[in-house]
């Protein structure tokens, strides 16, 4: 039979992915607009039912730790966020990245600098893709724009935190966590047993000794030089090879656009919207929407640069993918920003419509 | 079809779960649903408001700026939201405590007198079902059984003693709708 279609909050599908998933634990701490997240998982009792833990731990840095504690076991540890919290994790991100641990960081956006506002925002895109912590290191970087992406990308983003060695963060905002939308959840899959995690990942610590000579280290310090440097260029090598292969994008009329919105998230289904009325204007518009921020669909945005005559970047913040969009297009084409800081003034379609109309007056 | 519906109100009077028993209806229905609640410190005493859109396709955009139909409980959501009623569209207000009328002519527009009934045969709690009752009444936007199996699946269990008083007054709330400017609905 297939799964039953529910309605509900992206928050609350993230929470029972999470479970489904077979997730070992959650450590977090309530902030706007993400805590039913934490609602949803404590109203569920995975304790009882997976053996999931969740707690609701005194602090973001406790979370974020608690997390790199867990993942050193081989567990299959998350927390989630918004801003703030996310701002006093950086430092775990850091030395979760160093000690090659996998785990899952959700960020549901509100604006900022500060508290901020509890509204959606976008604003987090250069603490998350440039690093908002220290040292050479990238987080894989998923954009859901839907319910049912909150609940599909929970599975995506371990498989490759675990499949690295990295953690991965979905990274949301206030009105993709905030929307009921149907969905369907993803089929249930046990925990793994010690045994399994033992089998599938050799360098964890769970306690036991066996076949383990030396026995394993998790660390992120690394006093010898030549040892240090190879440690970061096996990593620099992972993220190579991520740039190859893992990056996610979606077209939607881009072949004969004379002018390319990239938006992600939110964003981006207030630009699928846009495009169509401005089609029915007659104007070309077309949409890529990166699915992953990183790595980053820089030769989907290159390809349609050799066409377009024009990039405008729809972003729920000052300005900050547009850097990359930038590079990518790498001054072949004019690349603009329209969007908002968060003030709780959401775009809508006709907004980006007359926006592209008037940037780009000459060349429509 | 699209329905790009809108309806707020004062914190505490409804508004989220009657976007949820709409938005509800139209999965039971088989359509694509989105549900977007205000969420700012406006639900935590102020104005609150949900947009549902309910459509036969996939829903791109959840935020719009003009609405099919909007419903509004207070005086403050008539006013903020009477100029984002599309040209031929639905507005429809709870009459309780309104002093400043609609006067938009290329709307229809209809008044409920749903809190003082409500509150005068003992379904205080009821308005929002009330009201819903009367866009129902107006034909066209859902049916009622859809609406009924919908308070069944967003009512907790231990309020399913009251499913026969919701139904009762989504009933009464059918003939409720009092037209204001009959000639613009008769020429929409």
């Amino acid at each position: 039979m297939s799964e039953e279609v529910r309605l509900m909050k992206g928050n609350e599908a993230l929470a029972h992915a999470a479970i489904r998933y077979g997730a070992d634990a959650y450590f977090g701490y309530p902030i706007t607009p993400q805590s039913e997240i934490l609602e949803t998982l404590k109203s569920e009792r995975s304790w009882k039912s997976t053996g999931m833990t969740v707690m609701q731990v005194e602090s973001e840095v406790a979370a974020i730790h608690m997390v790199y504690g867990s993942a050193a076991t081989g567990r299959r540890a998350m927390t989630s966020s918004s801003g703030p919290g996310i701002s006093l994790m950086q430092g775990g991100l850091s030395y979760l990245c160093g000690a090659n641990l996998p785990c899952l960081v959700v960020n549901v956006m509100r604006g900022g600098p500060g508290l901020g506002t509890i509204q959606p925002s976008q604003a987090d895109y250069f603490q998350t893709i440039k690093g908002g912590g220290h040292g050479d290191y990238k987080i894989f970087t998923l954009a859901p724009a839907s319910v049912q992406e909150m609940a599909d990308f929970v599975s995506v983003a371990f498989d490759w935190a675990f499949t690295h060695r990295n953690p991965a963060m979905i990274l949301a905002d206030g009105t993709i966590g905030q929307m009921m939308e149907k969905v369907v959840l993803p089929a249930a899959q046990p925990r793994l047993t010690t045994a399994e995690i033992e089998e599938r990942y050799p360098w964890a610590c769970t306690g036991s000794m066996r076949h383990r000579m030396p026995k394993n280290r998790i660390t992120s310090l690394e006093l010898d030089a030549a040892a240090m440097e190879m440690k970061n260029q096996k990593r620099v090598d992972m993220y190579r090879r991520a740039e190859a292969e893992d990056t996610r994008h979606e077209e939607y009329m881009v072949d004969d656009a004379d002018i390319v919105i990239v938006a992600f998230g939110s964003a981006a289904r207030v630009c699928t919207k846009a495009v169509d009325i401005a089609r029915g204007q007659g104007v070309k518009m077309g949409l890529i929407r990166p699915i992953t921020l990183w790595p980053y669909p820089s030769q989907a945005i290159a390809k349609a640069a050799a066409r377009a005559k024009g990039f405008l970047v729809v972003e729920l913040n000052a300005g900050q993918m547009i850097e990359d969009v930038r590079l990518a297009v790498a001054g072949a084409k004019p690349v603009e920003h329209f969007g908002t800081m968060g003030s709780g003034v959401i775009l809508s379609p006709e907004d980006v419509v007359r926006a592209a109309r008037r940037i780009f007056e000459d060349k429509i | 079809m699209t329905s790009e519906i809108i309806i707020a109100g004062f914190g505490g009077q409804g508004v989220l779960s009657m976007g949820k028993t709409l938005a509800y209806a139209g999965v039971l229905r088989g359509k694509e649903v989105t549900w977007l609640p205000s969420y700012g410190p406006e639900q935590r005493g102020g104005t609150s408001n949900v947009t549902v859109v309910i459509s036969d396709e996939r829903i791109s955009s959840p935020i719009v700026d003009s609405y099919d139909v909007v419903i509004a409980l207070n005086q403050q959501s008539l006013s903020k939201f009477e100029k984002s009623v599309k040209p031929g569209g639905v507005l429809i207000y709870d009459s309780y405590g309104i002093q400043d009328v609609p006067t938009r002519q290329d709307i229809n527009i209809y008044s409920v007198d749903a809190t003082r009934t409500a509150n005068a045969s003992g379904f205080q709690k009821m308005t929002g079902v009330m009201v819903l009752g009367a866009m129902l009444g107006l034909g066209g936007m859902m049916d009622k059984d859809a609406i009924m199996d919908s308070l069944k699946k967003t009512l907790p269990e231990r309020y399913h003693n009251l499913l026969p008083a919701n139904e009762k007054a989504l009933t009464m709330g059918e003939s409720m709708a009092i037209c204001q400017n009959k000639a613009a609905a008769t020429a929409a």
